[in-house]
């Protein structure tokens, strides 16, 4: 099954270009038209992050959004019913710690997800042993699972996890959590690299992609970027136009370079 | 006892939910630790620090006192006797000598009330290795001669200010650096939780309690106690001395503060790498614990029990701070040994309880010792003039 997500990466790969996904933190004031504005300056998909009381894999700015969020009262149904009426025209994916989806049940989780439009989910503390439950409801409301392939990695754990991946395959740019860094991690490029030698599905690069510079280097061994901390740290400063002026400079970046 | 396979599960609990890039991390420590507790050279060394370092075996007490006042035999196992006055320490030496064979420099550790905090970095300035430890912002406030402590042994205490300020935002802190230095740096996880194999490695090293209680009963009673009576939060010292006894008809007890209850009030959950019982809203958030003990302030517990509980092999019921407060003072008075907060759970219960278990023997956990507490306790007791 080829769904929505990876159709849509593959058009633009296809078409010689590179993915770029933003991440914006589902509830946080303004995020609704955060979303419009990527979509209307040339994001591919847009990740949209449903707050957790305890991200993990987050670092200080996501943790921050998400924390305005949850007092706000944000709860993963509360994003489900806005998304429903967001006709964007690209698609959706949720990031979501695993305790959300289970205690919804995964297979509520999943046409939850299914009926408010979204293509696709990535859970990062869901690793390849423990995934089956929601893979296989996921699959079943025909919600494109995203798996995370780690710098950590050993060779021979990277094919089975691209195996299970759909929409794309999610290259973790480096050994930490999520949040903007002056370079690029030399994991960003050297996994990526590695994991593009074991599967045909698209490849994008996230965690520690802080910039549009950083967009191309991650690009040049990679399919596209996921940019997570540095969108969500402009829609905190400067709201949804910041957040699109942002997209629009990156998506510039990509574009006029030769690949 | 179950030892659990390379799922991690304990019954339905347990497993391994953590970020792909901590998997081979989790699997190099469960071969490290599985292979270490098979060899005996490393089983010896252990034995050894624990007993010329720790003071193990710790002994147990028959309080004539309060078996007196409460009409039941009550007997106490002095892990507050142990170095650095509690039960961590078992814990905390097995997996430094663990993190040294896997070449490991450096740990980090989480603290709520301080002990496994202090434990860690005394562990540390022992084998020679740097140490972190996170804590509560909030715990940092109540717990002010911990954090001392632990930097006059030469280790980094970080303040955490995100979520709760407490235990479990000290747990996500110390998780996000170790994603981040995974390579060179082993996790000193706490307690029986955390993904696999921290449960069943946590549990081994600490059953050692459990198996000096059940020769010291067997000597002092000619059988098993019939209640066995230990606090949980996460849940080590329960584990520890529940697995000397699990596979005996004695009633396993593990007391919840009401403001932390995971098996008493939680349902099924996934947090910190591990499928247990939770207090969680609605929505699946993790709920904030209160409790008036910062070593109880958490709002999960460790998959074992959880399966214990499932089985109906362990009970956990709750007392409340006010039970605590109380029986912190009546131990205090009646045996002239001052119990950590956190024991003084286990003892509120046994209190609440006895009339219930008249003539019963009951065998209680005293995990630490209380002056950890004092400071704390003196503001809310005024003094007492």
């Amino acid at each position: 099954m080829i769904g929505r997500l990876e159709t849509a990466l593959r058009a633009r790969i296809d078409a010689g270009g590179k993915c770029l996904v933003p991440y914006i933190t589902g509830g946080y004031p303004g995020w609704v038209e955060s979303i419009r504005a990527c979509a209307a300056n040339g994001a591919d998909a847009v990740e949209i992050g449903i707050p957790f009381s305890d991200p993990v894999m987050d670092g200080p700015i996501i943790q921050q959004a998400s924390q305005v969020s949850l007092d706000a009262g944000t709860t993963p149904l509360s994003i489900l019913h806005e998304v429903r009426t967001l006709d964007v025209g690209i698609p959706l994916a949720v990031m979501c710690y695993y305790n959300t989806v289970f205690h919804a049940g995964e297979k509520r989780f999943a046409s939850d997800l299914a009926a408010a439009g979204i293509s696709a989910a990535i859970v990062p503390d869901l690793p390849l042993e423990e995934s089956g439950p929601w893979t296989s409801a996921a699959d079943e409301a025909g919600v494109e699972t995203v798996m995370l392939a780690a710098p950590t990695a050993p060779d021979e754990r990277l094919p089975r996890v691209t195996e299970r991946a759909r929409g794309f395959v999610y290259s973790v740019g480096l050994l930490g959590v999520t949040g903007e860094r002056a370079t690029l991690a030399g994991t960003a490029t050297s996994l990526a690299a590695r994991v593009m030698k074991v599967t045909t599905k698209p490849v994008l690069v996230g965690v520690g992609v802080s910039n549009a510079e950083q967009a191309v280097e991650a690009s040049r061994v990679a399919d596209g970027v996921i940019m997570g901390a540095s969108v969500v740290r402009r829609m905190i400063e400067g709201g949804p136009d910041a957040v699109g002026a942002y997209v629009r400079e990156v998506r510039q970046a990509l574009d006029s370079t030769k690949w | 006892m179950v030892t659990p396979g390379a799922d991690g599960r304990f019954g339905e609990f347990g497993g391994r939910f953590v970020p792909e890039t901590l998997i081979p991390a989790c699997q190099e420590l469960e071969a490290a630790f599985v292979d270490a507790w098979a060899d005996p050279t490393f089983r010896k060394e252990l034995d050894e620090v624990l007993h010329e370092y720790a003071g193990r075996p710790s002994m147990i007490t028959e309080c004539h006192n309060l078996s007196e006042q409460l009409g039941i035999r009550l007997i106490l196992k002095r892990e507050d006797l142990n170095h650095t006055g509690s039960h961590k320490i078992n814990n905390v030496i097995g997996q430094t000598l663990l993190a040294k064979r896997m070449g490991k420099k450096r740990i980090v550790a989480e603290t709520g009330a301080g002990q496994h905090g202090v434990a860690s970095a005394t562990a540390a300035a022992l084998m020679g290795l740097e140490c972190k430890v996170y804590m509560g912002a909030v715990d940092v406030a109540r717990q002010e001669l911990n954090v001392f402590r632990m930097r006059l042994l030469g280790s980094e205490v970080e303040a955490v200010t995100s979520g709760s300020q407490t235990l479990k935002d000290a747990v996500n802190e110390a998780m996000r650096d170790w994603v981040a230095t995974v390579e060179s740096t082993h996790y000193c996880l706490g307690s029986v939780m955390g993904p696999h194999p921290y449960p069943y490695m946590v549990r081994q090293f600490h059953r050692v309690i459990g198996d000096e209680a059940s020769v010291q009963c067997n000597e002092l009673l000619g059988t098993h106690p019939d209640f066995v009576v230990a606090c949980v939060g996460g849940g080590s010292n329960a584990m520890g001395i529940f697995s000397g006894f699990v596979d005996t008809p004695a009633r396993l007890i593990g007391v919840e503060p009401a403001g932390g209850a995971a098996v008493g009030r939680g349902q099924p959950g996934v947090v910190h790498g591990m499928k247990s019982y939770l207090m969680q809203d609605e929505h699946g958030q993790v709920a904030e614990a209160h409790s008036i003990s910062a070593g109880l302030d958490y709002p999960g517990v460790g998959p074992e029990h959880s399966y214990l509980a499932s089985i109906g092999r362990s009970e956990y019921p709750t007392v409340t701070d006010d039970e605590v407060i109380s029986a912190f003072q009546v131990m205090s008075r009646a045996e002239g040994i001052i119990p950590a907060l956190e024991c003084a759970h286990a003892m509120a219960w046994i209190i609440r309880e006895a009339p219930k278990m008249q003539g019963k023997t009951v065998l209680m956990n005293l995990s630490g010792r209380g002056d950890k507490d004092v400071g704390q306790m003196m503001t809310i007791l005024g003094g007492m003039k």
